[in-house]
């Protein structure tokens, strides 16, 4: 389905990282987003208010992140897409409703444009330290998908992405910002609404006598109901049967939490987005993602420049994880540099998926500030040796 | 008199998700008392019941949301409230009831629920005050009354308690009322003014506990406790809120207290349409719902 | 002239005997009986059914949806109609049958 015109703003750009995330949200046809005010991410918001009135939807500014988080899960089964915006400690406040909406497959996309923590820690500086919390922070276990944008253009881009993945696997999605991507400016291009590809909220076409709210389809993802037609849903965060009914059995309990996990394992080769660069005969690879992707482009240029032979892995999903990709890397290469804005959070992961095939080197810090690509050179030349 | 084996149908039936009935209250206990008055009350109203929602929270009361037949939404503990605002917003021409208990509105909920109020959302809030958190075993809620036993308060409650009435009608809310379960016929026509009124709307309706606050309390039974509702109950309608406070055996203060109009745009949904209307004249593109293909 | 005659069906296993029909009812016409259901309930039963008017104060104070009243005069299309049989649920035990029974106080 081709994105609707009314929120496609083509053309050619300057933007930073959060108005072009708002623009992308716009044009996979978000129309409602209940926020609350933090930075770096508020101008999301504030350019949403604004954009909004004229394209026909709804933003309202919620009394904390604890009500934004939930507000857009009620728009969405009135039959919004829906979003809404954070950073770390909103995020932090968001996390139970992250797991409602995991719990009852509600589509929905959460921007955390990441920032120092912990606690209030540096408001205005960048820090990649949310990554382990996207994945784990709510309780019980479940699946989601986070996107890493590096750029204004992939904040929109990846903001669409997000949306139609949310639709595709009823599952809220999470774009990882960071405040470095989110106030830079860049050249934007916005193309024109056939070029961009929506995802169409995956309606049921039986009707109400007939259909079980949460009965999978063969992708493992129930389609959903339209409120007020009839369909007298049952939307519960309790664990539940078929028809969306509390159902306390541990064997209940153990078909629908395998399949909120198996939807998203199962497809993680439809999920999984990265960018590779001469991985093949190399001697080290560089991890990374986010704003640390462009420094680290800039070490990996620095390094091939004195022969090293390096390859790049960007992580652009970063979950689910790209376990394949990096065991293989793994098995062929001396080590694999980890740079990222924190003090080792994807380097576990990439940790786990090498097994040891590989030595997997960390170059991080606590946050604040973009890291020097002689740094992570360093490391590079290290490993290489 | 012959035995004779006759099946005639409960209209009340209608309402439920019969599948899911015996439902897990206890005896005695007055929610699904007000769920009869409830479903009287859609029926006089005749409120078309595909256009009606309904969120409840965390509780015994948020129990309500799983056992009637209507789109139902079973959310966390305290964001009802917030759910249902943003199901409205999306979708305006549902008609959204928010059917919670005194805990799961008030205290973790409080917030919400003043914010609500303040911006006058049009939401129909049914609050059932059974004076404690029930589900989880009877703590002290923001509603118990002084000088009680409590499972938290093993010696004796002192905390103050709120006044709903009086907080919700300050924080903003356009129809206020109070009755007990009890008071069947009230609390359906209340529900049934409820309906009609645009705007936060709120009623509390005081019920047993029997297992837990009445018992603890050595207060009797469910049914001792609509008695002493019976007894202590004064319809006031019209009363100050700032007087109807409840204390542990005092008079009960029931009625319509509020059923005001607040300002010329009323509800939230209004408020937001015009005034981006008279911002944006021709530019603002009104939503009937903000819905996806 | 006669008044309109009304009267109540019980579900029995539905019954918790909190008493409130018992107490509320305007004409007092149930009465908790001796017989009691598989949970060891006493269910109410019409004591004097003459007194009943079927005006549903019974059904209306029911927290378990167990009674209600009605007028079979007006209400010939209700005895009717089949009772809607409750839906199976898959693999739960589900809801008792519908069936009621006006029951006599055992002496």
């Amino acid at each position: 389905m081709h994105a609707d015109p009314a929120g496609v703003l083509t053309g050619t750009h300057f933007l930073d990282g959060d108005h072009a995330c708002c623009e992308g949200a716009l044009a996979a046809g978000a129309r409602f987003s209940s926020g609350y005010p933090i930075t770096p991410s508020t101008e999301v918001v504030e350019r949403f208010a604004a954009r909004v009135p004229t394209i026909g939807g709804t933003f309202i500014q919620m009394e904390d992140e604890l009500a934004a988080s939930i507000t857009l899960q009620g728009a969405v089964w009135g039959g919004a897409k829906a979003f809404t915006v954070t950073s770390g400690p909103g995020f932090s406040l968001m996390m139970e409703h992250i797991g409602y909406a995991a719990m009852t497959e509600t589509p929905c996309v959460f921007v955390d444009v990441q920032r120092g923590g912990p606690s209030t820690g540096l408001p205005t500086l960048p820090a990649q330290q949310d990554m382990m919390q996207v994945r784990w922070g709510s309780h019980g276990d479940y699946e989601i998908i986070a996107l890493c944008p590096n750029s204004p253009q992939e904040c929109f881009d990846l903001t669409i992405t997000a949306f139609n993945y949310s639709e595709k696997y009823r599952c809220p999605v999470f774009v990882m910002m960071d405040e470095v991507v989110g106030h830079m400016t860049e050249k934007v291009v916005i193309p024109v609404p056939e070029e961009i590809e929506i995802e169409p909220r995956r309606y049921t076409t039986l009707p109400p006598d007939e259909f079980l709210a949460y009965k999978p389809g063969a992708d493992l993802v129930p389609d959903m109901p339209r409120v007020g037609e009839g369909y007298n849903v049952h939307v519960t965060g309790l664990t539940h049967d078929e028809r969306g009914y509390p159902d306390m059995r541990p064997e209940v309990q153990d078909v629908l939490v395998r399949r909120l996990v198996d939807k998203i394992k199962n497809n993680v080769d439809k999920i999984t987005l990265f960018e590779a660069d001469q991985i093949e005969g190399a001697d080290v690879v560089v991890v990374s993602y986010g704003i640390t992707s462009r420094v680290a482009q800039k070490a990996i240029d620095m390094a091939r420049q004195k022969g090293i032979k390096v390859g790049k892995f960007r992580l652009i999903t970063a979950w689910p994880f790209p376990e394949k990709q990096i065991a293989e890397i793994a098995s062929k290469v001396k080590g694999i540099v980890v740079a990222e804005m924190n003090l080792g959070q994807m380097v576990r992961e990439v940790e786990r998926a090498a097994a040891g095939k590989a030595v997997v080197r960390l170059v991080g810090h606590a946050g604040g500030s973009v890291h020097k690509p002689e740094d992570i050179l360093k490391a590079i030349m290290e490993v290489a040796r | 008199m012959s035995e004779a084996t006759v099946t005639i149908h409960n209209p009340v039936e209608d309402f439920l998700r019969m599948d899911r009935i015996p439902h897990i209250w206890c005896p005695g206990c007055g929610i699904g008392t007000s769920v009869n008055s409830f479903a009287h009350a859609l029926t006089d109203a005749n409120i078309d019941r595909k256009n009606l929602a309904i969120v409840s929270g965390i509780g015994c009361t948020g129990r309500v949301a799983g056992y009637v037949n209507l789109d139902s939404f079973h959310t966390t503990h305290g964001r009802a409230i917030p759910f249902a605002t943003g199901l409205k917003l999306a979708n305006p021409k549902l008609n959204v009831v928010v059917y919670s208990g005194d805990g799961d509105l008030f205290a973790i909920g409080g917030n919400h629920l003043i914010h609500a109020a303040r911006r006058n959302i049009d939401l129909k809030v049914v609050c059932i005050n059974n004076l404690v958190f029930a589900m989880t075993g009877g703590q002290t809620a923001p509603t118990t009354p002084g000088a009680v036993i409590t499972s938290t308060n093993p010696y004796g409650t002192y905390d103050p308690s709120f006044n709903l009435p009086y907080l919700v009608e300050a924080a903003g809310a356009v129809y206020v009322a109070r009755w007990t379960a009890f008071h069947v016929k009230q609390l359906a026509r209340s529900m049934e003014e409820m309906f009609a009124k645009k705007g936060f709307s709120f009623i509390e309706v005081l019920s047993p506990c029997p297992t837990l606050y009445q018992r603890r309390n050595k207060m009797g039974d469910g049914l001792d406790t609509m008695k002493f509702y019976k007894q202590v109950s004064k319809v006031r309608n019209g009363a100050p809120t700032s007087e109807v406070a409840l204390t542990k055996s005092g008079e009960i203060v029931v009625g319509k207290f509020v059923d005001r109009e607040r300002g010329e745009r009323g509800d939230y949904g209004n408020l937001m349409h015009d005034s981006l209307a008279d911002a944006l004249g021709e530019d603002y593109v009104e939503t009937e719902a903000c819905s996806c293909q | 002239m006669a008044k309109v005659q009304g009267s109540v069906q019980i579900v029995v296993e539905r019954c918790k005997a909190c008493g409130f029909c018992v107490e509320f009812c305007p004409t007092h016409v149930l009465a908790l009986s001796s017989a009691f259901n598989a949970k060891g309930y006493h269910t109410p039963y019409m004591a004097h059914p003459e007194k009943c008017s079927g005006c549903d104060l019974c059904g209306m104070y029911c927290p378990d949806f167990a009674i209600f009243g009605f007028k079979p005069e007006a209400d010939k299309k209700a005895q009717a109609e089949p009772v809607q049989q409750a839906k199976e649920a898959s693999a739960v035990p589900l809801l008792v049958s519908t069936e009621v029974k006006e029951e006599q106080d055992a002496r």
